[in-house]
């Protein structure tokens, strides 16, 4: 008989194993779900996922749907670590997208070097504003940051669509809900000609670089972490929960609306009723499966990306739906979760015992593991 | 206001309100076992979708909800197992939930869009709309209304009247002296997880089959989390958890009739309000 038995500390090698067999289960869920659709899941699996990166178009498409999860991904990763769930990402870079949208708008026909990095700061100042009303309730009044910064998403969400239905509607748009197009100085440049690859993948990896500084060398981000491991001993050492909460919302928060503002100043170009492909959510399976490291976090920022590629092309290619890139995305978290397990516990093989151990999983709160 | 406009935005509020009461006293019982589940957004989307499909296929609308209740529960098992039998956290478990659901309905779903069906009819109680004042309002209602109102009963009876209610209380609030006394308290959190993903689910599919009557990709909108924090609002007590809802149905309803009323305010500002308000009432 097979038993869960407890480690006596945690596994490092499941640490990163599991991300692995998580992305492994995830293929084969893949295989039963082509095998049912009735593709022959061998070319659907190329289509899906080797297909998209044969082109050297497609390789830049891969790095440009990778950009914003890896600027959402580092910036929750670094909140999850002290156990701050900001879940409403997708709110922060919608506002960043509007803040930036607005001085790009504002500034229309202004051909100067300032207007980039300008509407870029207003996007990350936007996204931590947006971040700053549940930092605000969660130290005030110990509101839950999950929910209000979840619930901000829509409210996010409906403000944009009444921009670009109302005050912000292009006069020469034709009636589409959707801004002017930016002007040239306020876009982000792009890195090769007939790529649509632009500079946010270069400060997507910068803040890898800085992340990972702020993470292993810096005091307020082992305090953060210490927090998120071990509260008790981060009260004792008098670390303030209220300056984590508050790094952990504005940090992520920015990062969010760093990436709101890449796409509208990026490869759309202009304010649409929709800036975010639900970037915000998968970017907190990126932090996840990215085992909150921010090197983790760029790996799996460009597994997932290759997620969104091959649901296009397997829509085209093959006519299924592309809402299976949502499908894939939700089993690979599920099964990091469950493999997860066996970074706490090992199987182990024992004799029926003869009185039954006290469960200890009845009492326990949830396993901290994530 | 005229007595029909009145009525007409009551009977609103109450199909509103609906979902959010089942769902919300599905989660109320699981909170009570001592689980959270934050996961109702992605189980009322399959619920949704399930129901839809059910009823399509089958062209029976009770089989839909029946439907709708299957799936609900199917993605609480997923939960169940993961965090009751495999000590996942609970939290990144529910988002995982919350994601994967809107996946799964979305990829179910294609195959639905566009279809129509006849929702879900009033009741035709004989001599009910004859009850001076009521009775019109009353005339309006579905069998699912008048559902939520004895599911809230059920509830509360179930809860502080008898005995395994008792004992699910105990598992939620003293989880190691219910199981000293022999009880099973990973069995009672399977069963009030599962509990709450079939109120979800039912609350999903109420969507889908008597409010829009149609399946459109995420159409839930934020209604489970909603649910989630009535939870709270409610103190979880199950007769509030009615109060808050009818509340926030009202809140909802207010964008389709703010013409009829003379507010002028964009149609998205009405519509952020019971966002906005689940924040306030969460603090």
């Amino acid at each position: 008989m097979l038993r869960l038995e407890p480690r006596p500390e945690p596994s490092r090698q499941m640490m990163f194993a599991s991300p692995l067999m998580a992305a492994v289960l995830m293929l084969v869920s893949g295989y039963v779900i082509f095998s049912i659709m009735g593709q022959p899941p061998l070319y659907a699996f190329y289509i899906f996922f080797i297909d998209p990166l044969t082109s050297l178009y497609g390789i830049g498409e891969w790095l440009l749907k990778a950009t914003p999860l890896i600027l959402c991904g580092i910036g929750l990763a670094i909140g999850f670590r002290a156990r701050v769930w900001n879940i409403g990402a997708d709110g922060q870079l919608t506002i960043g997208a509007i803040a930036g949208g607005g001085v790009a708008l504002y500034f229309q026909g202004v051909n100067a070097f300032w207007l980039l990095p300008l509407v870029l700061l207003a996007g990350v100042a936007g996204g931590m504003a947006w971040a700053a009303v549940p930092a605000f309730l969660r130290t005030r009044f110990n509101t839950s940051e999950i929910l209000v910064s979840l619930m901000l998403v829509y409210v996010s969400y409906l403000l944009l669509r009444y921009l670009v239905n109302g005050p912000w509607r292009d006069p020469f748009g034709f009636n589409f809900p959707q801004s002017a197009m930016f002007h040239e100085a306020a876009m982000l440049p792009l890195l090769f000609d007939g790529l649509r690859t632009n500079a946010a993948f270069i400060l997507a990896l910068l803040l890898v670089v800085l992340a990972w500084f702020f993470c292993q060398k810096m005091t307020a981000g082992f305090r953060m972490q210490v927090s998120g491991e071990a509260p008790a001993a981060a009260a004792y050492a008098g670390f303030s929960d209220k300056r984590n909460v508050w790094l952990a919302l504005l940090i992520s928060g920015g990062s969010a609306g760093l990436a709101g503002v890449a796409e509208v100043a990026g490869p759309l170009g202009q304010l649409q009723p929709a800036v975010s492909s639900g970037y915000g959510f998968a970017a907190i399976i990126v932090a996840f499966v990215g085992r909150l490291h921010p090197l983790g976090v760029l790996l799996a920022s460009l597994l997932m990306s290759l997620l969104y590629l091959g649901g296009e092309a397997a829509q085209l290619e093959l006519g299924l739906p592309s809402a299976i890139t949502g499908l894939f995305q939700g089993l690979l978290l599920f099964y990091l979760l469950a493999a997860d397990l066996f970074i706490h516990f090992r199987l182990k093989k024992v004799q029926p015992p003869a009185a039954e151990a006290p469960a200890t999983s009845s009492t326990t709160s949830p396993s901290e593991a994530v | 206001m005229s007595t029909e406009l009145m009525i007409a935005i009551l009977a609103s509020t109450a199909a509103a309100a609906t979902p959010l009461v089942y769902a919300a006293l599905g989660e109320l019982v699981t909170e009570r076992a001592g689980v959270l589940n934050l996961g109702l957004e992605g189980m009322m989307l399959v619920g949704a979708i399930v129901g839809f499909a059910g009823a399509v296929t089958t062209g029976n609308l009770m089989l839909g909800f029946i439907a709708g209740i299957t799936g609900g529960m199917a993605m609480a098992l997923i939960f169940a197992v993961l965090t009751i039998s495999l000590q996942t956290n609970q939290v990144a478990t529910g988002l995982a939930l919350t994601l994967f659901g809107l996946g799964l309905s979305a990829f179910i779903g294609r195959a639905y869009i566009g279809v129509s069906l006849d929702g879900l009819k009033p009741l035709a109680i004989p001599l009910v709309s004859d009850i001076p004042l009521l009775g019109p309002l009353l005339a309006t209602f579905d069998l699912l209304i008048y559902g939520s109102f004895v599911l809230l009963a059920a509830v509360y009876w179930f809860l502080t009247r008898t005995r395994p209610g008792l004992m699910l209380r105990a598992v939620g609030e003293a989880p190691a002296a219910a199981h000293a006394i022999g009880r099973s308290v990973l069995g009672v959190r399977y069963l009030a997880v599962l509990f709450g993903g079939a109120m979800s689910g039912l609350g999903g599919a109420y969507l889908a089959l008597a409010i829009t009557p149609m399946w459109v990709e995420g159409m839930t909108a934020g209604r489970g989390w909603i649910a989630l924090a009535l939870v709270v609002f409610a103190t979880w007590k199950p007769m509030r958890v009615l109060l808050g809802a009818y509340l926030f149905g009202g809140v909802t309803i207010l964008q389709f009739h703010s013409q009829a009323l003379g507010i002028k305010v964009p149609a998205e500002f009405l519509s952020m309000l019971p966002y906005l308000a689940t924040i306030i009432c969460w603090c």
